[in-house]
């Protein structure tokens, strides 16, 4: 574990971050290209539900990222709690606008698939309540962190209420087994194996792994962005000092 | 274009217009927060700006 966090300094994750950055953002492009190619001109329309299966390949994979994101979130509290590691907090921080944008993907996308199949753009089911309430915690987490000020004091409360909030990840995922849900059970991430026709499983499978790479580059490109502003903002405050120092000692 | 996705076409499109916008938002937002950090080390370091030990070792 010691070697773990060694490896996780931020000056070494500027450096390997820089040198795979580009690597990740090609391959998640190859890939969306695909899967998107695959999704709408080789996947065919559900026998039920017609054109509007085309939805799923953003819908699904939007979920699972905003489940994943808050995941990693819970990770990197753990590291802001126990080890007090820097950049478990940066990872943090710049996982919540990430994971809140996919979790919306979701919401808006399961409205615009609800309303011409279910009759509603919206309904208090418990899938669709426990995927609102990952969104709120989302904003909530985003909201506290811009309230404190001192970055130490922010990253401890931000890790507290993330772990706390970290329940509804399970509830998101069992909704649709604990309680009688309009939304429809899991048909892919089951033990029993998929449910779905290869024909649109692939296309899913293969856009689940280029919204991933693509959402890992944009998390890598936050955590660099803000260990720059922490780096800019120490850089200022050591100037402060020293001019202060400079103006004591001209004083004397 | 439409018509080909069938009567249900403007909530397909609707879905996959809002993923666009809120996701290359997003991704143009930490692009354009990354180059304003990057400008604004630039400048201090410009300034002669740095840690004591940065100093010591330049």
């Amino acid at each position: 574990m010691a070697s773990l966090i060694e490896l996780a300094n931020p000056a070494r994750f500027m450096r390997v971050s820089n040198l795979l950055l580009p690597w990740i953002a090609g391959l998640a492009v190859l890939l969306l290209l695909v899967g998107f190619y695959l999704a709408w001109f080789v996947a065919p329309a559900d026998y039920q539900q017609g054109e509007t299966i085309r939805i799923m390949y953003l819908h699904v994979p939007a979920a699972w990222l905003a489940m994943m994101f808050y995941s990693m979130m819970a990770c990197s509290a753990l590291g802001v709690l126990i080890w007090r590691h820097p950049l478990a907090d940066v990872a943090q921080q710049a996982a919540a606008p990430i994971g809140a944008a996919f979790a919306l993907v979701c919401l808006l996308t399961g409205s615009f698939w609800g309303k011409p199949m279910w009759g509603t753009y919206w309904v208090w089911d418990a899938r669709l309540t426990s995927m609102l309430v990952l969104f709120l915690l989302y904003l909530g987490v985003i909201a506290l962190r811009r309230a404190i000020d001192e970055p130490s004091r922010a990253g401890r409360a931000v890790a507290i209420l993330t772990l706390v909030g970290s329940v509804n990840i399970p509830i998101i995922k069992f909704s649709v087994d604990w309680w009688s849900t309009l939304h429809q059970p899991a048909s892919v991430l089951r033990l029993s194996g998929p449910t779905i026709h290869t024909s649109m499983l692939w296309p899913l499978l293969i856009l689940a792994i280029g919204f991933t790479l693509a959402a890992l580059w944009l998390h890598a490109v936050a955590m660099q962005a803000e260990l720059l502003r922490r780096r800019v903002r120490t850089l200022k405050i050591l100037e402060a000092e020293r001019l202060d120092r400079l103006s004591l000692q001209a004083a004397e | 274009m439409i018509t080909g996705l069938g009567p249900h076409g403007g909530f397909i499109l609707a879905a996959y217009l809002a993923s666009a916008l809120i996701l290359s938002g997003l991704a143009v937002a930490i692009l354009l927060d990354r180059r304003a950090q990057r400008r604004a080390l630039a400048l201090l370091e410009q300034q002669g700006i740095g840690r004591r030990s940065e100093r010591k070792t330049s």
